[in-house]
């Protein structure tokens, strides 16, 4: 067969796997990493207590945890597709029984000393899921609107369940992320159209559902000026400080606004804010830039990778990575309104950093079996 | 084949959403970055101005008030420490144990522990807030001792006013208190804001409190997002207040205070003639200034207020009296100055008809054929009817004016009152009635409409005894504060003074006069002033027996009585009744001016003693009494006048 030039024998060894993994793109994600470790330790007013320091043991634990899923075959992730999502549905379910109520929502559970956010497991199962079940779509029946009430199913559920905890963050980025999965599937563009039409339509509706600190949300930042020391002063004072900082920046540890506390949760959600304080604009746009190459990568990993699972799992990780750096940016700009979600492996917060190595992981993992055929009916056939 | 074709085309499907997906994401991320360039750099500047006014803030830095010393660099008023409990709660863990701890060293009322409790509860924990202030040195050291089971109560020292001298001195000093809300509205200093600052409201408190205030400084601040100081970036310190030297002498004053204490209203003005210095000014019964600076109680200040003896009231400079027979100088000088002849006599019968009016002499039976020099020195009333009918009243009161009557004299000390020198417009004027041939008579005895105040008597005495226009004052000199460290201002000032003013020593060049002879002849001076010296170093003279003794010391002076109520005729046939049978309020007030000494004056004196009966008996001894003192206390006494034109301070030094 001609096609045999193709078909390189994907069946690689765990050795050759290594040689394969995608190292420039470790570099990159470990120098984001670091970037975080330098400004948790400024956050801490030049300690490395009690941030920098288990921001770099975490990053270590998850450069592991990266290389294990990394090790795994595609194939096997497309099995444990459906089970992780089921898994991930249960613990969200699970934490509307059990969970602990933190800041008025019930965000996390304890199993054993580990604190578990499910939401967190979500944004990566819900990838893995609609991957999963676009792969067995073909170009011919994605047209037909009965294929996508399963992947319909699949966003549904662990949005509903996030919205009821609430995090109304955490959902909107659920369903963008899935949003991206139908896009890149193939799913035709009018489609979006009517469901935008419809979502706007739903906002009034929505609205009476929103609690009032996430209604306070939207107001104060459709007018943060309004009341500078009440709910808009958080992004107001972001906004100082990322004025203040100009091009060069103040210097690392001379952030005004962040070492005499104006800024809030400096070293999770407005950790942006401070890095552009005191790098300035030539930090902050420099940080924009590596996000950008971490980002390309993943496209060119997904444009790669020779099964559809893969494309979309690469791209769905992909999006996923690229929404949070974006949500978090914009909000402490003022763009949009103030969502709790964190900077990419440069905040601090072990829940984000075990699930973006994870997803990490799983993108090399692509890349590491990039050659392998996946039957788009499943590999049960091929058996 | 089917596999893989199908997978071709969903490859080119995906690649090409891939591409459009990638496209939307770098148009975001250029929103972003376009975003950080827009707050950045186009709008930097306003949110680094921003950033600026979050962390810095400016704090005023109160200077030490300037003190005020007398002539001799003795602190009349000075800063002392003020030493009070502060409670910052974010030290104490639990704030009301520590209170009942503290309780057991310093009494805490219910009230007070309520006033601490909101005063913590409002301010921010790391706010100190004050539980007591004023404390004694016993109470400061048990509770140091005790520091380690009071967590978040420290000791903290701040500077309040002390008045050592307290009731001597409270009429010259004044005292210091809390701004008031319309002084704050009308300054312009921002040290009036200040919680807690004090500014002068009497006295020279008052007059000099733009200088003993000084200029606040500045301590420029960083603070945190909740007001708490991270560091000192600049600080500027401010002026101290200048120190104000009097011409007061504080021996002096102190005495006379003293002499005055056994009278119940009466006051003494004593001046340099030289230099026209105040060397002492008494005005019976005083306060206690200090009080004022703890907070005067509203009891304790409406006792003061209603006291029908006006312990408020500097009774030397705002006390006007009919100067009775102390004003015939005045009249005499009138009379010489138009021409009168002084050795022409009149026959003094004991009273003086006008028209159906009867006018009385203090001395029933009369005094006889009557010249100039024996109507001061026995002060024959008649006589001076007799003669301002002959000068008139309009004469009279031009040369009062120019002996500083009837009007402030401008002394630096607020709250003086000018009094009254009439005149027949004055009359009309005032009154709207056309002036009495009569009151021309009642006014040359010092009666009637005539009222001046003890200070302005002074000043009359002291241009009698020099001839020139002197002008009372009590600034001596302002000059900066030597140390401005509290516990240096307790060290005695007068050895720095001293040291940084010597005075004139022997062989120095006479002084110039410092103010202009008044025109008029020395002849009529020299006249006068023998009638006075007459007065009380003459037998018949009605101060003789209040003459000073000691040579080199005589005193010449004029006894005067201001009569409080009317003598009816009733009482005329059926004997004047002697004052000491009068109840206190409806005795005449006595008066006394004098200069001492009689040869080479340097001192002039004005008591009044308010109801204290005849001038002679209650108001001369006071008189001679402090002019014997400021001789004996005078440093040069025995020095030629010239050289003690403005006495040096050696004598303690």
């Amino acid at each position: 067969m001609s096609l045999a030039g193709f078909n390189r024998n994907p069946e690689l060894s765990l050795g050759q796997k290594f040689l394969q993994v995608n190292w420039g793109l470790i570099l990159l994600i470990a120098i984001l990493a670091a970037i975080g470790c330098v400004m948790l330790y400024s956050a801490a007013d030049g300690s490395m207590q009690p941030w920098a320091r288990r921001h770099a043991i975490r990053f270590a634990g998850g450069l592991v945890v990266l290389l294990i899923v990394a090790m795994f075959d595609v194939r096997f992730w497309f099995r444990w597709a459906y089970p992780i999502y089921l898994v991930g549905v249960l613990l969200l379910v699970a934490v509307e029984v059990l969970g602990e109520v933190v800041m008025g929502a019930q965000r996390w559970i304890q199993i054993g000393p580990l604190t578990l956010q499910p939401s967190e497991v979500m944004k990566v199962a819900i990838v893995l899921a609609l991957a999963r079940i676009f792969h067995g779509i073909s170009e011919e029946e994605i047209v037909r609107p009965t294929k996508l009430i399963g992947p319909l199913v699949l966003v549904a559920l662990p949005t509903v369940l996030v919205l009821k905890q609430p995090d109304l963050g955490t959902s909107l980025i659920l369903i963008m992320v899935s949003g991206v999965l139908f896009f890149a599937a193939g799913v035709r563009l009018w489609k979006f159209g009517v469901v935008a039409a419809l979502g706007t339509g739903a906002v009034p509706v929505a609205w009476q559902f929103l609690h009032d600190y996430q209604k306070q949300r939207v107001l104060t930042f459709l007018n943060p000026e309004s009341d500078p020391l009440g709910a808009g002063y958080h992004i107001l004072q972001s906004k100082i400080a990322l004025g203040a900082g100009g091009i060069f920046g103040k210097g690392l540890l001379e952030g005004s606004q962040s070492h005499l506390n104006f800024l809030p949760e400096k070293q999770t959600d407005f950790i942006f804010t401070m890095l552009a304080e005191e790098f300035g604009l030539i930090g902050g746009v420099a940080l924009l830039v590596l996000y950008a190459i971490v980002i390309l990568y993943g496209f060119a990993i997904a444009l790669r990778a020779r099964n559809q699972f893969g494309r979309l799992l690469a791209i769905g990780l992909t999006a996923n990575l690229f929404l949070y750096v974006f949500i978090n940016i914009a909000m402490v700009m003022g763009l949009i309104p103030v969502v709790g979600v964190p900077l990419p492996l440069v905040s601090y917060g072990g829940s984000a950093m075990l699930a973006i190595m994870i997803s990490f992981g799983l993108v090399i993992s692509v890349y590491v079996h990039r050659d392998v055929r996946i039957p788009r009916r499943g590999l049960g056939e091929e058996d | 084949m089917a596999l893989l074709n199908e997978d071709h085309s969903r490859f080119k499907t995906f690649s090409r959403r891939a591409a459009l997906l990638g496209g939307g994401k770098a148009l975001l991320f250029g929103a972003l970055a376009a975003r950080l360039y827009y707050l950045q750099v186009v709008e930097a500047d306003k949110y680094a101005t921003l950033a600026e006014d979050n962390r810095i803030s400016l704090r005023l830095l109160p200077p030490p008030r300037g003190r005020i010393l007398d002539r001799f660099g003795q602190p009349l008023a000075a800063n002392e420490q003020n030493y009070k409990v502060v409670l910052v709660a974010e030290q104490a863990k639990d704030v009301e144990r520590t209170l009942d701890r503290l309780a057991q060293i310093i009494e805490l009322g219910a009230g007070e522990r309520a006033r601490i409790m909101t005063e913590v509860r409002k301010k921010r924990a790391f706010v100190p807030v004050t539980v007591r202030e004023y404390l004694d040195w016993a109470t400061v050291s048990r509770i140091e001792v005790n520091a380690p089971d009071l967590p978040g109560i420290s000791i903290d020292v701040g500077q309040t006013r002390a008045y050592p001298f307290g009731p001597e001195m409270a009429h010259v000093l004044g005292y210091v208190a809390a701004v008031s809300e319309s002084e704050l509205k009308a300054a312009e200093d921002p040290l009036l804001e200040l919680p807690g600052f004090k500014i002068g409201k009497n006295g020279l408190e008052k007059e000099y409190d733009e200088k003993l205030r000084g200029s606040a400084g500045t301590s420029t601040i960083e603070v945190n997002a909740v007001g708490r100081t991270i560091r000192e970036l600049k600080r500027e310190e401010g002026t101290p207040g200048k120190d104000l030297v009097l011409s007061l002498d504080q021996q002096l004053q102190t005495y006379v205070q003293q002499r005055l204490s056994g009278e119940k209203s009466a006051s003494v003005v004593l001046l340099d003639i030289a230099t026209g210095g105040v060397l002492a000014m008494g005005s019976v019964p005083s306060f206690d200034p200090n009080l004022f600076n703890l907070g005067i109680s509203a009891s304790h200040w409406r006792k003061l207020r209603n006291d029908p003896l006006h312990p408020l009231i500097n009774k030397a400079t705002a006390g006007l009296y009919n100067p009775g027979s102390t004003y015939k100088m005045m009249v005499a000088l009138a009379a010489l100055k138009a021409g009168i002849d002084p050795a022409e006599t009149v026959y003094c019968p004991g009273h003086y008809d006008l028209g159906n009016a009867r006018f009385h002499c203090w001395k029933n039976y009369g005094h006889g054929e009557m010249d100039m020099h024996a109507a001061i020195k026995e002060s024959c009333d008649v006589y001076f009817y007799d003669l301002s009918r002959r000068v008139g009243i309009e004469k009279i009161a031009a040369m009062s004016r120019r002996f500083a009557l009837g009007d402030k004299t401008g002394i630096d000390l607020p709250g003086e009152r000018g009094g009254t020198i009439p005149t027949k417009a004055w009359k009309r004027a005032q009154i709207g009635e056309p002036w009495q041939g009569g009151e021309t008579l009642v006014s040359a005895i010092g009666q009637g409409f005539v009222l001046t105040s003890p200070l302005q008597l002074a000043v009359m005495t002291a241009r009698l005894a020099s001839g020139r226009a002197v002008v009372p004052h009590f600034r001596r000199d302002l000059q900066p504060r030597a140390d401005d460290g509290p516990r240096a201002q307790a060290v005695d000032a007068a050895q720095q003074v001293a040291e940084t003013r010597g005075g004139p020593g022997p062989g120095t060049p006479a002084p110039e006069p410092m103010f202009a002879a008044l025109d008029i002849p020395g002849a009529d001076f020299a006249l006068i002033r023998d009638a006075m010296d007459a007065v009380v170093n003459e037998p018949g003279g009605t101060a003789y027996s209040k003459r000073i003794t000691r040579d080199g010391w005589h005193m010449a002076g004029k006894t005067g009585t201001s009569q409080v109520r009317r003598i009816t005729m009733a009482e005329r046939r059926q004997g004047v009744i002697d004052n000491e049978d009068l109840p206190w309020r409806r005795r005449d007030h006595g008066l006394y001016v004098a200069y001492a000494p009689v040869n080479a004056p340097r001192y002039a004196v004005a008591v009044v003693v308010e109801h204290g009966g005849g001038g002679s008996k209650s108001a001369a001894p006071i008189g001679r009494d402090v002019l014997a003192e400021a001789q004996r206390l005078d440093p040069l006494a025995n020095d030629s006048p010239e050289q003690v034109a403005d006495a040096p301070p050696i004598r303690r030094g």
